[in-house]
């Protein structure tokens, strides 16, 4: 792999440092990081889960509305920000990994670099209630 | 390749008798060509005593700049050639997400800071912005990716016939991470670093120093040793020296590292008026 881009290896090295849920995605939607307090979320250590494809990413981590009818995956926070380059704020509903559903709200923004680049895009998972 | 360092402190001049021998000129490092092309690596105080050996023939000088904090900016105004007529100087650096290049140094180069306005000087002036990526001047393929230090900072990669340099003057690539440097995707300056002959690099603290200066954009010596170890470069040349570190301090420090660390690579202090032959 490619060394990662300046302004990703900060943004990680920040989140790793807060204790706000942080999920951190590269440019082509593939999952490049979440932090340890996003781990009680997702029901799965960051160093066992890993980097994934962006195309694993809604197989793994099932998503509905808060009443738990289907989300359009285009209307996703994070999809939102990933695509349209725009902030992004949802209630919903996710299973981690551990199979337990939450329910947390999501705010999503894209990630712009030096000389306007598009990086990818960040979310940050507030959690309610679990179920 | 031929490369000379004229300054390898950081922060502040620092011209002192007990700093006279490691040298008290800010950063500055002149990379020569094959073919007599001449590349000067920032603009600190040493520059002004590199413009003053330069060779009569010498019609024009690329400058890069890393990044435009004062230590590495500071010998511009005072590097003779800049204000030959008959000279043609490109300087080279980044811009900041709102100004050019030339706005930037300008505010520098300008009253009430500087005298003289960066336009009045004599010399046939070019700014160019950086870009990250890769491009060449006079025969050298430069490399430039931006490093972690605050507010926009370059590294660069030069290299002229399969040998290397790489000079990341401020460089904290430790900065919060918790497995440095054992993961080189997520290592700031790794690709700009990787498998050089030669890498200078930010060594300003002592290992009990650093925790005091976290996210000050520098890097312990150990750090530097442990960052050149893992992208296997052949030389470590420790630069941007702190202004408070004595040459007794410098070669106290160094010593620890050679006792307790198992070094597999070379190691040499940067040393102001030192010279590097890579053929």
């Amino acid at each position: 792999m490619a060394q990662k881009e300046i302004e990703l290896i900060l943004l990680r090295q920040c989140a790793s440092y807060l204790v706000m849920p942080i999920w951190l995605m590269g440019p082509d939607g593939e999952l490049l990081y979440y932090n340890e307090p996003a781990e009680t979320i997702l029901g799965r250590r960051f160093d066992e889960a890993g980097p994934m494809p962006g195309e694993e990413l809604s197989a793994m981590f099932l998503t509905t509305a808060e009443d738990g009818s289907p989300i359009d995956a285009d209307d996703l926070p994070i999809n939102i920000a990933l695509t349209k380059r725009r902030p992004a704020h949802l209630p919903m509903r996710i299973r981690g990994l551990d199979g337990i559903w939450r329910m947390i709200e999501v705010t999503a923004f894209p990630i712009k670099g030096q000389e306007g680049r598009h990086l990818g895009a960040v979310a940050i998972f507030w959690e309610i209630e679990s179920e | 390749m031929k490369i000379t360092l004229w300054g390898t402190r950081g922060c502040i001049p620092s011209l002192e008798p007990d700093t006279a021998r490691y040298g008290g000129n800010t950063a500055c490092v002149e990379v020569r060509g094959a073919n007599g092309s001449l590349l000067i690596l920032d603009a600190g105080t040493g520059i002004k005593r590199l413009g003053a050996n330069l060779d009569p023939g010498i019609s024009r000088v690329d400058i890069l700049l890393t990044h435009l904090h004062l230590d590495h900016i500071l010998g511009l105004g005072f590097f003779g050639p800049i204000d030959e007529p008959d000279m043609e100087v490109h300087i080279w650096g980044p811009p900041s997400p709102t100004m050019d290049l030339r706005s930037r140094l300008a505010r520098y180069l300008s009253p009430p800071i500087f005298p003289i306005h960066l336009r009045d000087l004599r010399s046939r002036i070019t700014l160019h912005d950086v870009s990250r990526g890769s491009f060449e001047i006079g025969g050298m393929e430069i490399m430039s990716d931006l490093v972690c230090h605050p507010g926009p900072t370059f590294g660069y990669r030069v290299t002229e016939m399969g040998r290397s340099i790489a000079y990341l003057p401020d460089h904290e690539p430790a900065l919060g991470s918790h497995h440095f440097p054992e993961d080189p995707d997520w290592t700031s300056g790794f690709q700009l670093a990787s498998g050089v002959d030669i890498l200078v690099h930010d060594a300003q603290y002592s290992a009990a120093e650093y925790p005091n200066h976290v996210g000050w954009g520098h890097s312990s010596l150990q750090q530097a040793l442990a960052f050149a170890a893992a992208a296997d470069v052949g030389e470590l040349v420790t630069f941007h020296h702190d202004p408070t570190h004595s040459d007794a301090l410098l070669d106290e420090l160094l010593g620890e590292v050679r006792k307790t660390a198992g070094l597999n690579l070379q190691l040499t202090p940067g040393t102001e008026g030192a010279s590097f032959q890579l053929v």
